[in-house]
């Protein structure tokens, strides 16, 4: 069994547990073992990253630290936010000495050391690169045949660091979705922001661009969308009904991550990939 | 340690570059003290006249053996002073040079201090240069000929200025047809004329120019030898047609049935026969059989060319030759490629029908390209609307972080043609407009009079995602104009790439056989960036065109024009001095072990299977020292770098005082 350190982040462990319980569970099914990183703190996204750099490496840091120590050479996020901010730690303590000293100074007040050895990668990118198209498609007992699926990727699995995939037009998922059966609609707005926290800092600006990746989706033909972000699901989950209501169109729209459509074709129940804790109509989907 | 030998010393003062900052009486002093020492003098200029006077007459009067130079930079003077030392009388080797301005007074302030460094520099050099043994220079003849690489107008130019001037040149293309890009084109930027009208006839030229040896379908496969004297091998790949008996009357394509191969001349845009000619004014005009897609070749049944040849020049058995000629340069003219723009897919190349490559467009506004001229959408209708996007590729960390320097203009000459073919409105999406060479700028303006748009914002997307209801059907260019802060959707019916230039995908390949560098971009390297942009590191290997980085056909004319003229001084000298501080292989050390032949990067290193020893090819070792240092049983050696030179240098700086 393949094993990786495993940072599931703060929005994973309740509003979004679905997801990360979905992504564990497949992951299994593939022979790989994501284990949590014990004593995780927040990944230093948001509010942190904005106001003070340097908290927010520190914070990330310990983070990597915690792994290196557990003898992990990877760290798998399943949140893009947690992912870049994480792989963006790596790479400024990789590059910018000033960077280095100051964290390094601040984990030894915490008996803590990190040697730079742990690679950070998104769950998608881990999920379908190193598990393969073989190794995936032999785990398909029930393929996801007929299903129309709009691959959505957000900005932050590909921008800024483009290390896994094309970071403007990527395409893993839609290739994902062709080993479990399914087939993807042409989605050119696969990789546009969500909006983010504009939903609910500017929810004008967060409402139009959530609206267009579920308008896109709909007028492209789509049964559902898949989505490989936290932030991104709650988006276009959450909201479909008010942004309808607003834009005077009916944009209800399945969401669910992409680890759930492989748990459903790999013969996992709907209750095993947590469909029940979709705030959209996923009973076609994940039924 | 004592000694026969009788060494002079100067010390320069350099005016006052040194004199200020070290104290050249205290050093002359000391000078005296060293081992060998019979003279040492100081003078205002060394390099002068009668500075290098005072060397000539010690040498004859106070019978000198040795020289010692504590002046400037060896790259400044090391030349001058040893020529004096060999007008002395003495071997040039017998002299050494310690630097005291540039290592000493140019950067340093302390008086003391700075005189103590340079006592211990001095000293260094007096210890070395008792090891100095005489070396003797080797002139060797140059041989006549050159190898132009690469048939576009870079190598044309080369190969006709060189062929002018009575020089024997072979043209190796690798391609069925000389032209390179330039032959693709319609009109050339900035002055609009046609490319077939200026580039034809050089072409013709050098078809018909008895001092040009034109080899096509060809590529060289070994370069070996050295500076003057190269052997080159070029392998001539079998086309199946006897090019002396075909006289290029066109029936065998006419006839051929495998009518259906994307042509590679035209981007894909129209077909080709199995035996073609890439397009009508090929030089030379001889057809060529793509065995791949030929008949005969994949059911062993046709051979209607066969038939129909009556001039019987078509050999289905024809074998490729392998060619070795000896030249005195080659001349690298190989050309760029453009980036594939599948490589940024959020421009929608190869996923919309109306977005074009800069190729395809050149094809598509040539008159006898596969639309005669006219610039049309896939449906055959002509565009109201097309975008132009700059600097695809280019300037762009991800892909390629340079300018490539042309795409701003063929993006402007773009825009005129399609103003003056459809009436279409035009936007053109750019970073910076870098209109760089003459008449350049003139011609920017000529466009904006025209009336095409100017967006200052690179394009973001191109997409069909609909958000007004004039984007329906149409193609949406996303992108911020920075002039005014705002994102733009442009709805356009066709979008062109200004994709960038790259090196060719196989410039390491040739790089390896020529024995030559890339900078980091992938492009040949020259010798030095402002002073030598034209040669490289090995005299006699030069570079034209854009092989060497993104140019225009201007630039790479001069470019080729000026390789000529280098190869030219070479060939004309007729003598090359090969400098005599190369490696040397002790044969009764030598455990014959190979690791120097693996190591040099100048493959200077043969191995002897009689002896059973490596041996140095003195003419083509450039006295890296790799060998040196790589070998295990210390055979191979340095001249004037021996061990005992070096270390009594070490020694000599330090020793305590
Ligand atoms: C779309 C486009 C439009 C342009 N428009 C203009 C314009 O209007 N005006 C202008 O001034 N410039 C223009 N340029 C630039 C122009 O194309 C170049 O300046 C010019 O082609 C450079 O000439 P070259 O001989 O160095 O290279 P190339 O034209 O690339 O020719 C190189 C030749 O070497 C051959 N070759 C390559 N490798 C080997 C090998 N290993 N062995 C043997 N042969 C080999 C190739 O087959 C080719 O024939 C344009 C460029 C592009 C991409
Ligand atoms: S038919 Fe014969 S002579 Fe005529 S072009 Fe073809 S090969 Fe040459
Ligand atoms: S053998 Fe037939 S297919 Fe091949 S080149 Fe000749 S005519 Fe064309």
């Amino acid at each position: 069994m393949r094993r990786y350190g495993y940072f599931p982040g703060c929005s994973l462990m309740v509003t979004n547990r679905a997801y990360s319980i979905s992504a564990t569970r497949v992951a299994r099914e593939l022979g790989v073992e994501l284990a949590e990183v014990s004593d995780w703190n927040c990944c230093g996204a948001t509010a942190y990253l904005a106001l003070s750099e340097a908290k927010a490496f520190v914070m990330s840091a310990r983070n990597l630290a915690l792994a290196e120590a557990e003898g992990h050479d990877t760290l798998v996020a399943a949140c893009s936010g947690c992912y870049v901010v994480l792989r963006k730690t790596g790479k400024y303590l990789d590059e910018k000495p000033a960077v280095r000293s100051r964290v390094t100074k601040a984990l030894a007040a915490g008996d803590m050391t990190y040697n730079r050895t742990v690679k950070v990668r998104h769950l998608l990118d881990v999920l379908v690169n190193d598990c393969g198209e073989e190794g995936v498609r032999a785990r398909v007992k029930k393929p996801l045949e007929g299903l129309k699926v709009a691959a959505y990727y957000g900005c932050q699995v590909g921008r800024p660091f483009g290390e896994a995939d094309d970071p403007e037009f990527p395409v893993t998922m839609d290739r994902l979705m062709g080993w479990l059966g399914a087939t993807t609609v042409d989605f050119p707005v696969r990789a546009a922001c969500c909006g983010g926290l504009t939903m609910t800092t500017e929810p004008d600006l967060g409402m139009e661009m959530t609206g267009r990746i579920l308008r896109v989706a709909r007028e492209r033909g789509a049964d559902c969308i898949a989505t490989a972000c936290p932030l991104c699901q709650i988006n276009l989950e959450a909201y479909q009904d008010k942004i309808g209501r607003k834009l005077g169109t009916d944009l209800r729209m399945p969401v669910v991550y992409f680890t759930q459509l492989m748990g459903r074709a790999f013969g996992l129940s709907s209750q095993e990939v947590m469909a029940q804790d979709s705030l959209t109509d996923v009973s076609a989907v994940l039924a | 340690m004592s000694t026969n030998e009788r060494i002079g010393v100067y010390i320069c003062h350099c005016g006052s570059n040194i004199a200020q900052t070290v104290d050249c009486g205290a050093l002359t002093e000391y000078a005296k003290t060293l081992p060998g020492v019979v003279v040492a003098k100081e003078y205002k200029y060394m390099c002068s006249d009668p500075g290098q006077d005072l060397i000539k007459k010690d040498v004859a009067e106070n019978k000198l053996t040795r020289v010692v130079v504590s002046s400037c930079s060896p790259l400044m003077h090391e030349e001058t002073f040893r020529t004096a030392v060999e007008d002395a009388g003495l071997n040039r080797f017998l002299f050494q040079m310690s630097n005291i301005r540039e290592q000493v007074s140019w950067v340093h302030k302390d008086k003391v201090k700075a005189t103590e460094k340079a006592k211990k520099l001095l000293r260094a050099a007096a210890n070395r240069v008792l090891h100095q043994r005489p070396l003797e220079r080797r002139e060797v003849p140059v041989m006549p000929e050159v190898v132009v690489v690469g048939g576009g107008i870079a190598g044309i130019e080369a190969a006709l200025r060189l062929a002018d001037a009575g020089k024997k040149v072979h043209l190796v293309e690798k391609e069925p047809t000389i032209g390179g890009h330039m032959a693709r084109f319609d009109k050339t930027f900035p002055t609009l004329d046609c490319a077939a009208c200026i580039l034809t006839p050089k072409m013709v030229s050098v078809g018909q120019h008895p001092n040009i040896n034109l080899m096509v379908c060809s590529e060289v496969e070994e370069v070996s030898g050295y500076t003057g004297n190269f052997k080159v091998k070029v392998r001539k790949k079998a086309t199946c047609v006897d090019n002396e008996k075909c006289v290029g009357c066109g029936v065998c394509w006419e006839k051929c049935p495998a009518k259906k191969i994307s042509s590679e001349f035209e981007e894909g845009l129209a077909n080709r026969t199995a035996i073609y000619i890439p397009f009508p004014q090929a030089v030379p005009k001889r057809p060529v059989i793509d065995r791949d897609n030929c008949i005969y070749f994949k059911t062993g049944k046709c051979k209607v060319c066969e038939k129909f040849c009556d001039r019987k020049a078509i050999d289905f058995e024809q074998k490729d030759e392998v060619v070795e000629l000896t030249v005195g340069a080659v001349i690298a003219a190989t050309g760029f490629e453009t980036l594939d723009p599948r490589e940024l897919p959020r421009y929608g190349y190869g996923r919309f029908d109306n977005v074009l490559s800069p190729l395809e467009f050149e094809r598509m506004t040539n008159a006898s390209g596969p639309t005669a001229g006219k610039v049309l959408l896939k449906d055959g209708t002509a565009p109201k609307s097309v975008a132009i996007l700059h600097c695809i590729g280019s300037r762009d960390e991800k892909h390629l972080k340079h300018c490539s320097r042309v795409c701003c203009m063929y993006s402007l000459k773009f825009a005129h043609l399609v103003e003056e073919k459809t009436h279409a409105e035009i936007t053109n999406f750019y970073i910076d407009i870098r209109a760089f060479g003459k008449g350049y700028e003139e011609f920017y303006h000529r466009l904006l009079k025209e009336g095409v748009t100017f967006v200052r914002g690179k394009a973001a997307e191109v997409t069909d995602v609909v958000e007004a209801p004039e984007e329906q059907g149409k193609l949406v260019v996303v992108a911020e104009d920075t002039l005014l802060g705002k994102v733009r959707r442009v709805p356009v019916d066709m979008v062109v790439l200004s994709t960038g230039l790259r090196a060719r995908s196989d410039a390491g390949h040739m790089a390896h056989v020529l024995g030559i560098s890339r900078s980091a971009d992938g492009f040949f390297l020259e010798r030095h960036p402002k002073l030598g942009p034209v040669d490289t590191p090995t005299e006699g290997i030069y570079l034209a065109g854009a092989c060497q980085g993104p140019k225009d056909i201007p630039d790479s004319v001069a470019q080729g024009a000026a390789a000529a003229a280098c190869a030219l001084s070479l060939i004309v000298r007729g003598r090359v001095v090969l400098e005599p501080v190369t490696a040397e292989i002790d044969e009764k050390k030598c455990a014959g072990c190979k690791l120097c032949i693996a190591n040099c990067p100048y493959s200077a290193i043969e191995y002897d299977e009689g002896k059973k020893v490596s041996v140095v090819i003195e003419a083509l070792c450039k006295g890296c020292g790799t060998c040196v240092a790589t070998c295990p049983s210390g055979a191979a050696r340095q001249k004037n770098f021996e061990d005992a030179q070096i270390s009594s240098e070490i020694v000599g700086i330090l020793a305590s005082m």
